[in-house]
């Protein structure tokens, strides 16, 4: 689903972000990318998302090349792809429902089924009810819920997550991964930056980690938080 | 895509546009005033040149020419002059004025009666009153019809008043240039308004777009609500200029009906025609969609999801 081929990013103001990263991910299965803040872990979401393009090296999602595709055909690329934000980024002005329905309406879904598929996304992250609710009127966690049932709205095949939990306390987090282990369980690939080593370890799926740009070849899963004051707790 | 999906597409770019204006009604007016009053103006002022045009075109059947015959000639001869008159082309119709309906009429009309009654004999030549045909009533044409009757021998004066019709004509080709600049002016005004516009509502919805853009909306999608805005400000705002010529019209009904009562005219003045109509309304479209689509394109480029 995703393969990184001796993928190097550099930005324009002269920080290598990445260097010489290969790894692959398939059809279905749960991913966490983690590592320290600054070890390029958003800047792989980023070249999954089409936000940045490699300096060197290729990235393959859902079969295709990324290098080839044109500019004019990203807008419907991402459509295939569920992007989750540490900030969430709902509207703040539009109720819950409007917010879900976004990317529905961007592909232009009949209104019939964005009512249907809106419910059902919000069904499964349990906020059903909360429709015409602005997203202030909820808590930290109903806005991620509703951040995650934005991205799962349209079923993309292919689900990629920039420090879901990074706003969360762990039990909110860890209510929230087990949504994405359960998007993935029924075959909906799920790739999740985090450097919440406890969450890691809860759920107990594979991880690539990176360190200064590069992949440090996967971890066993049981060190420590390598940086616990960074996760924010309530 | 298929064209149902690009209707609900264009449907709801088109509700949104409407609803977010309905939110700001204040600034939606005032932006709506703005662009009224600057598609008003031209307007205005061709509408008030092309009633002049149909004014003049009244007068031009006022343009006439008064052949004064010397005063020893018979009205028998007047009659025969006025018959040959009549066969020359560029002439529309020919009145002889016998010299004492003459009398009759400067002695209604002047206020003089007491004055005419101590005259022994009748002051006043016949006198043949010529108007020329509509599609001779230029300058040139004028003047020749002029030299045809001063060349007979049994004419006294030709009198013929064409400088005001040069005049006038000269001051209506000035106006026809001012309309232009005034379009043209207040044309790239409407663009400038409409584009400052459109480009505060962009960075007001700054982070929407970037969202939008995030979950796979196309530059189109994402512009299309701004050209649906520029476009109601367009039609808005020739809504309103429509509404501001008509209110002129009616306040200057009266006067300038009076007004061409005095000149003998029966002219009214005209509102605007649907050609002007269509004229004002079509402008201000492609005026309101342009502004947007060159402030869309400008800043929407620049609002990338990061």
């Amino acid at each position: 689903m995703i393969l990184f081929e001796r993928v190097s990013k550099r930005y324009p103001n002269g920080r290598e972000a990445l260097t010489n990263v290969s790894f692959s991910i398939g059809s279905g299965e749960m991913v966490f990318l983690t590592g320290r803040s600054g070890a390029g872990k958003s800047t792989v979401l980023k070249l999954v998302a089409l936000l940045e393009r490699p300096t060197r090296g290729t990235v393959t999602v859902n079969g295709k090349s990324t290098s080839g595709l044109k500019a004019r055909h990203i807008p419907a690329f991402r459509r295939h792809l569920g992007i989750v934000f540490q900030d969430h980024k709902l509207l703040a002005d539009r109720p819950v429902f409007d917010n879900v329905a976004l990317p529905l309406v961007v592909a232009g879904a009949p209104l019939k089924e964005i009512d249907k598929r809106v419910r059902a996304a919000l069904d499964q992250v349990a906020l059903l009810g909360k429709e015409r609710m602005l997203p202030a009127e909820l808590s930290v966690g109903e806005q991620q819920r509703v951040g995650i049932a934005r991205a799962v709205v349209s079923k993309p095949p292919l689900i990629i997550a920039d420090e879901p939990t990074g706003n969360l306390d762990p039990e909110l987090s860890l209510e929230v991964m087990r949504l994405f282990r359960r998007f993935s369980d029924v075959g909906v690939t799920v790739l999740v930056a985090t450097h919440d080593q406890h969450i890691v370890r809860e759920l107990a799926k594979r991880e690539i980690v990176l360190a200064s740009g590069e992949i440090q070849g996967p971890s066993d899963g049981g060190s420590s938080d390598p940086l616990p004051h960074l996760v924010a707790r309530r | 895509m298929s064209l149902s999906v690009l209707g609900i597409r264009h449907a709801q770019a088109l509700l949104g546009s409407l609803g977010r204006l309905k939110r700001n009604p204040l600034a939606t007016v005032l932006t709506l005033l703005v662009i009224g009053l600057a598609l008003a103006l031209p307007a205005a002022l061709g509408l008030f040149v092309i009633n002049a045009q149909s004014a003049t075109g009244g007068f031009g059947r006022a343009i006439d020419m008064s052949v004064y015959l010397k005063s020893g000639v018979p009205l028998a001869k007047a009659q025969q002059l006025a018959a040959g008159a009549r066969a020359r082309p560029g002439i529309a119709q020919v009145t002889v004025i016998p010299a004492d309906e003459g009398l009759k009429e400067f002695r209604q009309y002047s206020g003089f009666g007491a004055a005419l009654d101590a005259l022994q004999s009748n002051p006043l030549p016949h006198v043949l009153h010529v108007i020329p045909s509509a599609n001779a009533s230029s300058a040139a044409d004028l003047q020749s019809l002029r030299r045809y009757f001063a060349a007979w021998p049994e004419v006294d004066i030709v009198q013929l008043d064409t400088e005001w019709v040069l005049r006038f004509n000269a001051i209506l080709a000035v106006l026809r240039r001012l309309v232009l600049i005034a379009a043209v002016l207040l044309g790239a005004g409407v663009l400038a308004v409409v584009g400052n516009t459109i480009r505060l509502e962009i960075l007001n919805r700054k982070a929407e777009i970037e969202v939008t853009k995030l979950v796979g909306g196309s530059n189109a999608f994402v512009r299309r609500p701004f050209l649906y805005t520029g476009l109601i400000y367009g039609v808005g705002g020739a809504v309103l200029a429509w509404a501001i010529l008509e209110t002129a019209v009616l306040v200057l009904d009266q006067p300038v009906t009076t007004l061409a009562r005095l000149y003998g005219s029966q002219y009214a003045l005209q509102g605007p025609s649907a050609q002007v109509l269509a004229v004002l309304f079509g402008g201000g479209m492609a005026l309101g969609w342009l502004g947007a689509w060159i402030s869309a394109h400008r800043h929407l480029r620049s609002i990338e999801p990061r």
